[in-house]
């Protein structure tokens, strides 16, 4: 792998690979704190683990994994309040959930169902994940243009993978940040990996946090794998944004695990021995070694944590396949506030080519939608 | 722009189109604190074609934004801010720098709605100057009109004339959904017409008729009314009555006044400045020919730019449509009895 996944002078850290403290821990991080961001990583990676399966079985389609990704979504999500607004990129699944999005949403999504984007509540102005690399971060610079020019103390997190840094989006995205000195944080999520392209073939800079640099704001790297490093970057870059002191980027260095979505093999492009590797720096079992090393967590208590995870994966899961499917002539009635005439007459057909195959079927008519 | 007071209080304006959009923007600003403008040199400078004129001084920098030279910025920080229920209303400079927003608006403004089922949407504009025919550099006078009215999800917007810049303008930015708005600059101060600023909107997705006739139906958008106006006023000369349509919105194209009017006619020729192949003028050709195909007298006419790149100013004219291409393409509708 190309960038070093120790800690190391200039990239914050408190837990290390090996579950030690490395310096003291933020105030604000107590052992309920500790003990439930651990809850959300392996309920995180419960889900994840069982999308993968549902895709394999062929109950899901192409799902992106966020093995590997769960401190750096556990940290946003709780450093984030709820009057922020999150622009996530699709490996942020952890980020969501804390912000209320149910783990059948992110099935949903991945299962083919624009439905899965309803979010409601505290996630309610989120955007959905963005697909074409980079895009959203100019979203996301749009929406806390709206809360600079409305006078809304909250502030924005935009996240993208190392591979989006490459693209123009991001650079004007971040210049525009810095221009505007608009209340964003950008958390780079450095995996190392853009489907096949390792990062050293992405930039020739040293670290994709100093790209900050480029357009005049603060930028710092942390250890992704450290849920506290994470929380405590995010939380701080948030303050100072919400209190008009300008946007931050910060690079996460951390590793895909996965494969880059169930369409792709990683053992055509990268050793196993790199992968084994940078599984000695997982971010899930680092913090549950610390937090028994610390006497806050029992071999029970991980039991009772595996069997209520699995409850609520299960329960997600049978949501998700049992879900009504939505009407045949959905995909048509968002396009506009109101559907134009040639969207009806497009509607007409598609619902008589329904009613023509369902009738060649021997099916009724109710069957067609 | 010269002003005087209406009885309604509303303030009557002789404009040309470029000031009747200026008009329409201050209107827009004035009626809804939701409302900013945002683009290269829109603020300090008006814009370079001054559409947005005064506006800065007016409203104040934080709703005339200046921004950094970013097309695909421009039109994505627009998506963000709408979807947070502003409405930003853009501008892209000219039309042939508009293709690095191409992807926002595509993957991202036209989906929104649709991504979410409803949750977030995009009301926003995204207004450039569009088309040929002032002498401009290379990449200055494109009318790529089709590529965005191919797009789902978006409104495309086309004035032809002042007051209809003025009212498609305000119903585009009050529109629930985005729409591009493409400005004929051609035509920007062809002519001044009374313009009434009393804040009513004109309907989108609906053609205007500008002419009445029986002989045949002509249908065009943009600075190329312009022409077709002339030739219909020869063709009357003549003894021929054209009806002139408008589109106006060339999507979602309202088929239904087109339609009747070939009904009427039996014979039409569409009229456009972009290459001739696939574009708008190709859907409406092939909407008349599944939708009214036996009232038709004689085959449709298209007369168009080529295929081929906009040709350097000096060669411009050699690109350009003229009122002569359209007399001669209604004459050859007429041929056929």
């Amino acid at each position: 792998m190309f960038d070093n996944l120790d800690q190391a002078p200039g990239k914050l850290g408190y837990i290390d690979a090996r579950g030690k403290p490395v310096r003291e821990l933020p105030d604000e991080i107590d052992v309920a704190w500790l003990q439930a961001s651990y809850r959300h990583m392996v309920r995180i990676r419960q889900l994840d683990k069982k999308a993968v399966a549902l895709q394999r079985t062929g109950q899901m389609h192409t799902y992106p994994s966020c093995l590997g990704q769960e401190a750096i979504g556990t940290g946003i999500g709780l450093a984030m309040q709820d009057d922020d607004v999150l622009v996530p990129y699709y490996r942020d699944q952890a980020t969501q959930t804390i912000r209320g999005v149910t783990m059948q949403q992110i099935l949903q999504v991945w299962g083919g169902d624009e439905r899965g984007n309803l979010f409601t509540g505290v996630a309610a102005k989120d955007f959905p994940n963005s697909v074409p690399i980079g895009t959203q971060m100019s979203h996301a610079a749009g929406i806390a243009t709206a809360m600079k020019s409305r006078g809304i103390k909250q502030a924005v997190v935009a996240n993208c993978g190392d591979g989006a840094t490459s693209r123009g989006d991001v650079y004007e995205a971040l210049n525009l940040v810095g221009v505007w000195q608009l209340p964003m944080v950008a958390v780079i999520n450095n995996n190392q990996w853009a489907i096949s392209v390792p990062r050293s073939l992405q930039t020739g800079t040293r670290t994709l946090a100093e790209k900050a640099l480029a357009v005049g704001i603060e930028g710092l790297q942390v250890d992704g794998n450290d849920v506290v490093a994470v929380y405590q970057a995010v939380s701080q870059a948030l303050a100072r944004a919400r209190s008009g002191k300008g946007g931050t980027l910060i690079e996460a260095v951390s590793y895909r695990l996965s494969d880059h979505t169930t369409a792709d093999d990683a053992t055509r492009y990268r050793d196993a021995s790199e992968v084994s590797q940078a599984w000695e720096y997982d971010p899930v079992k680092r913090l549950q070694i610390f937090l028994h090393e610390l006497g806050h967590w029992t071999p029970t208590q991980e039991q009772t944590l595996l069997a209520e995870v699995k409850q609520q994966v299960d329960a997600a899961v049978t949501a998700y396949l049992g879900e009504v499917p939505q009407a045949a002539d959905d995909f048509m009635a968002y396009v506009f506030a109101e559907m134009t005439p040639t969207l009806l007459a497009q509607r007409d057909q598609l619902l008589a080519k329904l009613e023509r195959d369902s009738v060649a079927q021997g099916g009724g008519s109710d069957d067609s939608r | 722009m010269t002003a005087g007071n209406s009885a309604q209080g509303s303030d009557t304006h002789e404009v040309t189109l470029v000031e009747a959009v200026n008009l329409a923007l201050r209107r827009a600003l004035t009626d809804d604190p939701e409302v900013v403008i945002l683009g290269e040199d829109v603020g300090t400078n008006g814009g370079v074609f001054r559409a947005t004129l005064g506006l800065r001084e007016q409203f104040g920098y934080k709703r005339v934004i200046d921004t950094p030279l970013a097309e695909a910025l421009i039109a994505g920080i627009s998506v963000g801010m709408a979807s947070q229920g502003m409405r930003p209303v853009a501008e892209i400079q000219f039309m042939g720098f508009i293709n690095s927003a191409v992807e926002q608006m595509l993957c991202h403004a036209g989906r929104l709605r649709n991504r979410t089922r409803g949750r977030l949407s995009c009301p926003m504009v995204l207004r450039a100057p569009f088309g040929g025919g002032i002498h401009a550099p290379e990449h200055h006078s494109e009318s790529t009109e089709a590529m965005f009215a191919h797009m789902p999800g978006l409104r495309v917007v086309i004035p032809s004339s002042p007051t209809r810049a003025y009212g498609l303008l305000l119903s585009a930015i009050r529109d629930p959904d985005p729409v591009v708005f493409l400005e004929p600059k051609r035509i920007y101060r062809l002519v001044r017409q009374q313009v009434v600023d009393d804040g009513q909107g004109l309907p989108l997705d609906t053609c205007f008729t500008l002419r009445q006739g029986k002989d045949l139906t002509m249908v065009s958008w943009g600075a190329m009314i312009h022409e077709t106006l002339l030739a219909a006023k020869e063709l009357a000369r003549q003894g021929v009555e054209a009806e002139v349509i408008d589109v106006a919105t060339i999507s979602p194209l309202d088929m239904v006044t087109i339609l009747r009017s070939v009904e009427k006619t039996g014979r039409c020729v569409v009229i456009q400045e972009a290459p001739r192949s696939f574009g708008v003028g190709s859907e409406i050709s092939a909407r008349i020919g599944e939708e009214a195909l036996l009232y038709l007298r004689s085959p449709v006419q298209r007369v168009t730019g080529y295929d081929t790149p906009m040709p350097y100013p000096k060669n411009e004219n050699l690109y350009m449509p003229s009122t002569a291409d359209i007399i001669e393409a209604a004459r050859a509708t007429l041929e056929n009895a």
